[in-house]
């Protein structure tokens, strides 16, 4: 190749260095990957709400969002729900087991840019706390730098709660304000019961030089933009994250586009402001 | 620029003399007669130029672009094993850089004009530049308007050497090659030269090169307005009524995509035979519908509607507002190819339309 | 000049008006002209006026019968996926039909497909569709850019050329042999049925290959699909493949790879071929759509005789007479399914 060093479609060797069961239907895994090269591992930096490629050689790669804050030095994690063909294949892998990490990629949140000192509230649903997690974890580390942060988190059980032992960590922080819900009533859980859109409206944080960053399945997403409109919280305020397929990551295949923007390179994250100047094709 | 005066023997001499040390290609008859069944077929495609054979230059232009030797099907990305007493098993390496060298002879303006265009989002590929750096284009200039041809309407020309290294122009008794770039000037070298041309014969070749781009210009049933179109607003264009006529008629096949210059959608896979993996790149289409298909079922172009709009959308309104230029040399083989004869140049039209 | 095509052309306007008109269809599938010589386009009339763009001429190659399960679906009142079919009866589609087409309306109508009552179905007798590679290779593959179609003749010209071309000579080859021309099942019947056709060797090029050694058959079929690009523009052109998701598409399992390499091409051409079997009414679409010249109804044609030797049945002919492949009979023939230990059959099934 004229530029082989800078091959963008070479991932990195990666070792499994550790794998946490997440969700009692054993669909979500935590993989904590250690870069193979220790020049690339120190090297390795990215923006929370960035993803990364996971490259399984023989089976594919598959986009997945980066749970790991920045922060958090020598490792990686991706919480992975069990999908499609590479995500299968990695959740049969074991400890030890080499696969390859390619990126980081897409814009992620703009922690150090327009999310500064603001109040930020965290929404998330079912699965896709994952990039929120480390951007929480960015904030958490960085804490001067934002105002309020509120955090209303839900899944349908107790048992699917991603990240369980972190949860009530920050649930007995008093510089962060944490609403865990579940969708219905539960044995052995006395937190609270309702859907996020519903607990979000309860809540009502206060746009006032604020930003939202909701993660969550479509459904979710509309519901919750009503109750957050009725007080106030304008478009520009609200960020989302896309899943659109995405092949290469670098904004040429062609897969993931939106109109004339690529998930992959322009986002995954978007305001919703900018995303009502796209056709709806995500 | 430095022009050079040649008739048909010297640059058949040129050929022969390339062929020593690169691969030619060149647009040549693909006629395959099979031993006793009726039945024939017969076009003119790209092809390895040997035992004293001519480039096929008065047939239109080749059945396929010149993108497979930038983007070829496949493309090996990566190999690798998955042999347990491998060290290396699994670890994805870039193959052995392909460096044997190429040139395309017979190249049109529009499909040299393709690889400059293609050059825009590929421009950090390593792949595609490698590709690239080995492929050398000897352009011939357009005397005859193909019936499809649409090249001046989205900012091409018949003469234009864009994305050329030695520029041919035919004149009735001779051909003047103009070099272009420095790859050009090695490419005369190995060649074996020729005399420069006389000024009589550069006012000749200006004076054709005029005649044929007025030639066009008449013909065109396209205006040159479609410059217009860069500033409508996205979602009048995307939102205009005619996308649903277009896909009644539409099948949906891969047909434009995969012989457009300028369509360069791919997609990745790893392919495992015996042991070794080859991660390849190969050609996709925004026409399929499992092209956008999400891991959790959601389609964001679910609909044959939305697949039809995005292929005209992308070359007309997304790249040009990423890159400036449009996805597309007017070459128009998906007119000529398309099934059921959806017919870009309507399209333009109905685009320009729209208000 | 009036030609039969042209009296045709009047007569479907003057029909599709009228269902258009009354009400009685909402949508009416014919032929627009294309913007080439010797192109036609696939075209949906929706409001009366839309009529007159309607023609019928020997370049009509694409099988209409392919856009119908679709079009049905997008002229239903617009509803979400759970909710109830509305009441009453759905609204009907107009459609044109020759032999092979109305053929494959009726095996749609068996695989529940399409519903024959909301179909109004306008019959023509085929005299067969010219192939315009085979014009274009009577002028040497030079650049057509007129062409007159008389009654039994085309004029076709180009840059220095004009060249009267005989119809009958420049068939599809499907055409050529074809023995069902008039629509088996219609509500109009538009112009006069053809009269009934003698066909010698009906199945000719197949006996041609048939009578090759298998190395000569298996290089006959890898040089036929070498020049494939996996467009698909075959399988889309086909009425029989509405599979939501095709095998060659199909990621979990992926049966095929994806790109040209020739076993991945074999095995989509195969595979193709053998899932028409018993189906397949040779319209000849699939060829007429290939951009690369591939003769693949070759395929289908030969399975189309096997089925016919075997079942004595052809795809399409009556909706009552089930299809061969999909029905089980205890007196099926089989003798082509088990070949003894050690014969030639047996051991290819284990390579």
């Amino acid at each position: 190749m004229t530029s082989l060093l800078a091959n963008p479609y070479r991932p990195y060797p990666a070792r499994i260095d550790d794998i946490v069961i997440e969700t009692e239907d054993g669909n979500l895994k935590t993989f904590r990957l250690v870069l193979e090269d220790e020049d690339t591992r120190a090297r390795w930096s990215h923006i929370p709400g960035q993803f990364a490629m996971l490259s399984l050689a023989g089976v594919g790669e598959a986009p997945i969002g980066i749970a790991s804050s920045p922060t958090e030095k020598g490792f990686l994690l991706f919480t992975v729900f069990r999908a499609g063909v590479v995500t299968t294949a990695l959740h049969q892998m074991d400890v030890g087991d080499r696969i390859g990490v390619r990126g980081p990629l897409g814009n992620g949140f703009p922690v150090d840019g327009d999310l500064k000192g603001k109040n930020i509230v965290i929404i998330a649903g079912g699965f896709a706390f994952t990039t929120l997690r480390a951007t929480l974890l960015y904030m958490l580390a960085n804490r001067g730098d934002y105002g309020k942060i509120t955090v209303i988190y839900g899944a349908r059980t107790p048992g699917l709660l991603l990240y369980r032992d972190e949860l009530k960590a920050w649930a007995e922080r008093d510089d962060l304000d944490t609403y865990i819900t579940i969708d219905r009533e539960a044995p052995g859980w006395d937190g609270l019961v309702g859907f996020v859109p519903t607990v979000a409206g309860q809540v009502a944080p206060s746009p006032e030089n604020a930003a939202a960053l909701i993660c969550g399945p479509p459904i979710m997403i509309k519901f919750t933009m009503p109750p957050l409109e009725k007080i106030g919280w304008t478009n520009d305020q609200v960020y989302l994250s896309l899943e659109n397929r995405m092949k290469c990551g670098l904004g040429i295949c062609g897969h993931c586009n939106v109109g004339p923007v690529y998930v992959c390179k322009d986002g995954p994250v978007f305001t919703r402001a900018q995303l009502q100047s796209l056709p709806t094709e995500f | 620029m430095k022009a050079l005066r040649l008739d048909q023997a010297d640059l058949e001499r040129w050929f022969a003399n390339w062929a020593k040390t690169r691969e030619v290609y060149a647009p040549l008859e693909q006629s395959s007669t099979s031993q006793s069944i009726s039945a024939t077929r017969s076009y003119v495609d790209w092809a390895i130029l040997r035992d004293g054979r001519f480039p096929v230059l008065d047939r239109g232009l080749p059945k396929s672009p010149i993108k497979k030797f930038f983007l070829p099907q496949p493309e090996v990305l990566f190999r690798s094993s998955t042999k347990k007493d491998d060290p290396d098993a699994f670890v994805l390496k870039e193959p052995e850089e392909q460096k044997d060298r190429r040139v395309l002879v017979g190249v049109r303006p529009c499909d040299a004009r393709s690889v400059e265009l293609n050059n825009l989002p590929f421009e950090k590929d390593p792949y595609f530049q490698s590709n690239r750096a080995r492929t050398a284009i000897v352009g011939f200039t357009c005397r005859d308007r193909c019936q499809t041809c649409f090249c001046e309407a989205v900012g091409g020309s018949p003469v234009g050497t864009e994305g050329m290294d030695i520029a041919v122009t035919q004149l009735d008794d001779l051909y003047i090659a103009e070099v272009i770039t420095d790859r050009g000037e090695e490419l005369v070298q190995e060649g074996g030269g020729a005399p420069e041309a006389s000024e009589e014969e550069i006012s000749r070749l200006k004076e054709s090169k005029e005649q044929v781009k007025s030639l066009f210009s008449s013909m065109s049933d396209l205006d040159h307005s479609l410059e217009a179109m860069k500033a409508k607003d996205l979602f009048a264009l995307y939102n205009a009524p005619f996308w649903s006529q277009l896909a009644d008629s539409c099948i949906n096949c891969g047909t434009c995509t995969f012989l457009c210059p300028t369509c360069y959608c791919f997609d990745i896979q790893d392919e495992v035979v015996k042991g070794t993996i080859r991660r390849i790149r190969y050609y996709d289409s925004c026409m399929f519908p499992l092209f956008t298909l999400q891991a959790s079922g959601n389609n964001p172009r679910g609909q044959k509607v939305q697949r039809v709009r995005n292929r005209f959308m992308h070359k007309f309104k997304y790249f040009p507002d990423r890159f400036g230029p449009f996805s597309c040399v007017g070459c128009g083989r998906c007119i000529r190819e398309c099934p059921v004869n959806i017919d870009i140049r309507e399209v333009l039209r109905d685009l320009l339309a729209v208000e | 000049m009036s030609t039969t095509n042209t009296v045709i052309t009047e007569d479907i306007r003057a029909k599709a008006k009228e269902l258009l008109s009354s009400g009685e269809v909402k949508a009416f599938l014919g032929f627009t002209d294309g913007t080439l010589p010797m192109t036609t386009r696939p075209f949906v009339a929706r409001r009366p006026e839309d009529a007159e763009r309607l023609v019928w001429n020997s370049f009509c190659v694409m099988n209409l019968a392919n856009y119908l399960p679709e079009l049905l679906k997008g002229v239903e009142p617009p509803r979400g996926p759970k909710d109830p079919p509305p009441e009453g009866p759905l609204p009907k589609v107009g459609v044109l039909a020759t032999g092979c087409w109305s053929r494959n309306i009726v095996v749609q109508i068996q695989e529940n497909q399409v519903q024959r009552d909301r179909l109004v179905i306008l019959g023509i007798g085929s005299r067969g569709m010219v192939d315009r590679k085979k014009v274009m290779a009577q002028v040497g593959g030079k650049e057509i850019l007129a062409v007159e179609e008389g009654e039994d003749s085309l004029v076709v010209e180009g840059r220095g050329f004009k060249k009267e071309i005989v119809r009958g000579d420049v068939l599809r080859d499907n055409c050529q042999v074809c023995v069902h021309p008039n629509p088996v099942i219609y509500d109009y019947q538009i112009g006069q049925p053809v009269p009934a056709r003698e066909i010698e060797g009906r199945f000719r090029q197949v006996d041609e290959i048939e009578a090759m050694s298998s190395e000569e058959r298996w290089s006959w079929f890898q040089n036929e699909i070498s020049s494939c690009i996996r467009c698909y523009a075959c399988r889309n052109a086909c009425p029989l493949c509405y599979c939501p998701t095709c095998f060659v598409d199909d990621s979990r399992p992926q049966w095929v790879g994806k790109s040209v390499d020739p076993v991945d091409t074999s095995i989509f051409h195969i595979l193709r071929a053998y899932h028409c079997a018993g189906r397949c009414t040779d319209c000849g679409s699939c060829e007429s759509a290939c951009p690369m010249g591939i003769h693949m109804r070759l395929f289908t044609k030969k399975l189309e005789k096997d089925v016919l030797e075997l079942y004595g049945t052809e795809a399409g002919m009556d909706p009552d007479v089930p299809l061969p492949l999909t029905t089980y009979k205890s007196d099926d023939p089989q003798d082509f399914l088990v070949t003894e230990a050690g014969g030639q059959a047996s051991e290819q099934g284990r390579k």
